[in-house]
């Protein structure tokens, strides 16, 4: 089964990969206009590792706003992998210590989706070949648009919105999830919420705004049920 | 241009951090499982409502400006129907991406 899923992993993602390598490429072209090189580029994608948090360590650095702020601002980027850790836990009891702590290296929106999805009716074992399938799929993309990005340049074309995949192998992901009252609930109150919460002004912590309105109403609506 | 050991050094704090982040609920797995049945039962709306904000967010503010009418709506809206009907992500990407694709060439 370990093959099976390993394999499911790879190919639920595999439609992402087009538009995760322009990300990658920005993201390693953007080391390169900041005045270093590959070194440093890999330091953000090997290390780091967290697209949107990579891009803002460059942005405030560049910005001249501080090292303490530029940490800050990653860290508040990342806060919304403690839901996706926390979600993927309840499905991983029993799993050996060594395995958690390695999938925690590679936890990304795409694998945590890819994942969590349907982990209610997998064994752990499954869910954990399931993830690292995804997981190391995003990772080897990740890194190959990286060094791409830095030895090419951003090689973008400005006018074929591919970025546009990502949303869209959400969306796919997000809708079988959406079983019941409490679920769509939630899905609307967490995007309503962080369009808002970005229109209101909280920016880097929009995103992670919404997702909790929306486990907040979905836990009401659940209780309201029962 | 940015200050070498600067660079480096955020690197490796915010590296540290995110990965305490994404690693100790993880690495707490068995008391995560053991949270009463109405904790875990909010982990179950994790996935819709954090999945939902990134498509929106993505979808209704593409450039940073809210946008409620724009292509990526109707595209999103689109595909979205599509994804709900087939239950199919290809086809689901590619739909979505051909609405955009095509509004845009409009």
């Amino acid at each position: 089964m370990a093959v099976t899923e390993l394999r499911r992993g790879i190919v639920s993602v595999a439609p992402l990969i087009p538009g995760v390598v322009p990300f990658g490429m920005v993201s390693g072209a953007a080391v390169v206009d900041a005045g270093h090189g590959m070194g440093e580029a890999l330091g953000l994608s090997v290390v780091l590792f967290a697209g949107a948090s990579q891009l803002a360590v460059l942005d405030v650095l560049g910005q001249g706003a501080g090292v303490a702020v530029a940490i800050a601002s990653a860290w508040i980027i990342n806060l919304r992998f403690l839901l996706y850790s926390t979600a993927l836990a309840v499905h991983l009891d029993g799993l050996s210590v060594s395995r958690r702590l390695g999938m925690g290296y590679v936890l990304t929106d795409q694998a945590y989706a890819v994942a969590a999805v349907g982990a209610e009716e997998r064994s752990t074992t499954d869910t954990f070949w399931r993830f690292l399938g995804a997981a190391w799929t995003m990772w080897a993309s990740w890194q190959v648009s990286t060094i791409l990005g830095v030895v090419v340049g951003d090689r973008v074309p400005e006018d074929v919105p591919i970025d546009f995949v990502i949303p869209l192998l959400f969306l796919s992901i997000v809708l079988p999830a959406l079983v019941d009252r409490p679920t769509v609930l939630a899905a609307v109150v967490g995007g309503v919420g962080a369009v808002t919460a970005a229109e209101a002004g909280a920016g880097d912590l929009s995103l992670m705004t919404g997702a909790l309105l929306g486990i907040v109403a979905g836990t009401l609506a659940d209780r309201g049920e029962e | 241009m940015i200050d070498r050991p600067d660079l480096w050094l955020a690197i490796v704090v915010a590296a540290f951090g995110t990965y305490a982040i994404r690693t100790v609920p993880l690495a707490l797995a068995g008391r995560v499982a053991a949270l009463p049945v109405r904790a875990r039962r909010s982990l179950r709306m994790v996935a819709p409502a954090a999945l939902s904000a990134l498509v929106c967010l993505a979808v209704f503010r593409p450039d940073g400006r809210l946008d409620l009418v724009g292509d990526r709506v109707v595209a999103a809206t689109v595909a979205g129907l599509v994804g709900w009907r087939t239950r199919n992500p290809i086809l689901t990407l590619v739909v979505g991406m051909v609405v955009l694709l095509a509004l845009e060439r409009l």
